[in-house]
């Protein structure tokens, strides 16, 4: 027996230009307000963007942009993600609204194959797309599945943090994975320790977002979020560093 | 799986599998649909007849159902999913992600989300008969 889904993954996906994963190996750095901040950014910039929240146990994604309860996917032969400011979206959240969706590693998987496989996502130049912390079967399935994905890698200055997440760089560079960068996030000193040992493994060192306490006030005001230090951030980082500039298509 | 998408799914998954074993015509397709995903075999069927072309023109499409059975991890029950015990927003749900079935079914004996989908989760392509080239 076989399952018909995984082969038209890549097809449903051949209409955008760049898949991106926000991914952390550790939990709480801000995946979720970087991947929303820069797909907001992106957009505003003139890029035709997409969002997908692949944190099916915790997403958040919906909170951070304020989609509102009624907004659903249009069922089209598969489902159309609705645009929510200006990004198309998607997320579990649409099937499952505030409950919590309780799921193994295999359930996950599963979910995940089956959302590539029936999205159809529109001409898009980027797709962002928020990780669930860890290297478990979220960023597996998009590595097996998933012919161009790319890696943005967002830490924190902690040492914790950042013993984690160099693990996850180690296993993507290993796999020969495109690993856009890093972004160091919640930065408090000057500290330039995450730089250093980043740029030893011979990646890209995207920048520092200082923290900022108008983070958790701007959640569920996508404007006032793209003036936090993130959103500042994020612009400044496109600007000096071609990775993540935008390149409409003509 | 919206059945559009997984008849797509289907053709194409079929076709890859066609250039592999050689065959120039498929004659038959025989694809298993689990309960737990309320697809709709006549609707299914439909939209595999507007979509086939080429090695297709000919074939005919088997759809068979499977029971699903679930299997508490919490206390070892085995049941059969009943999905009319459900509400409409609720099935609807689960046809498009089956999984969201974690958030909306629980073990009728421990009330657990934690279960098995042993059989019947959603689609599945059985056999493909055609002729050799």
């Amino acid at each position: 027996m076989i399952d018909p889904r995984t082969i038209v993954i890549n097809q449903r996906l051949s209409k955008i230009n760049r898949i991106v994963a926000v991914s952390s190996g550790k939990g709480g750095v801000g995946k979720s307000m970087i991947a929303t901040a820069l797909a907001l950014s992106l957009s505003k910039e003139g890029c035709k963007v997409g969002l997908f929240d692949l944190d099916f146990t915790g997403p958040s994604t919906h909170i951070i942009l304020g989609v509102p309860s009624n907004v659903q996917p249009e069922e089209e032969k598969g489902l159309i993600p609705p645009k929510v400011e200006g990004l198309e979206y998607m997320s579990l959240v649409y099937f499952v609204g505030d409950h919590p969706a309780p799921l193994r590693g295999i359930d996950v998987s599963n979910a995940l194959v089956e959302l590539l496989s029936v999205t159809r996502w529109g001409e898009l130049d980027f797709l962002v797309i928020d990780m669930p912390p860890g290297i478990g079967d979220a960023v597996l399935d998009l590595i097996r599945l998933v012919e161009r994905i790319e890696f943005l890698i967002v830490t924190t200055p902690s040492f914790l943090a950042f013993e984690v997440v160099k693990k996850q760089l180690s296993l993507l560079c290993e796999l020969k994975i495109p690993i856009i960068g890093v972004i160091e996030n919640m930065q408090m000193d000057k500290s330039n320790c995450v730089q250093a040992e980043t740029e030893k493994i011979g990646l890209s060192y995207l920048g520092k977002i200082p923290y900022d306490s108008k983070v958790e006030v701007s959640i569920g005001n996508p404007t006032e979020l793209l003036e936090t230090t993130i959103g500042k951030a994020l612009a400044q980082i496109k600007k000096s560093k071609s990775e993540l500039r935008c390149r409409i298509k003509q | 799986m919206h059945e559009w998408a997984l008849a797509e799914a289907i053709l194409a998954t079929a076709k890859q599998i066609a250039e592999k074993e050689n065959l120039r015509e498929i004659a038959e397709v025989t694809i298993k649909v689990g309960q737990l995903q309320q697809v709709e075999p006549p609707i299914l069927r439909f939209a595999l007849n507007q979509m086939k072309s080429d090695v297709f023109k000919k074939a005919k499409f088997r759809i068979l159902k499977a029971k699903s059975t679930l299997k508490c991890r919490n206390c070892g029950n085995i049941w059969q999913f009943n999905f009319r015990k459900l509400d409409k927003a609720a099935a609807e749900a689960i046809h498009f992600v089956p999984e969201v079935a974690h958030t909306y079914i629980k073990c009728p004996k421990c009330g657990s989300p934690d279960f098995e989908i042993v059989t019947g989760r959603g689609v599945w392509l059985e056999d493909i008969k055609g002729v050799k080239c």
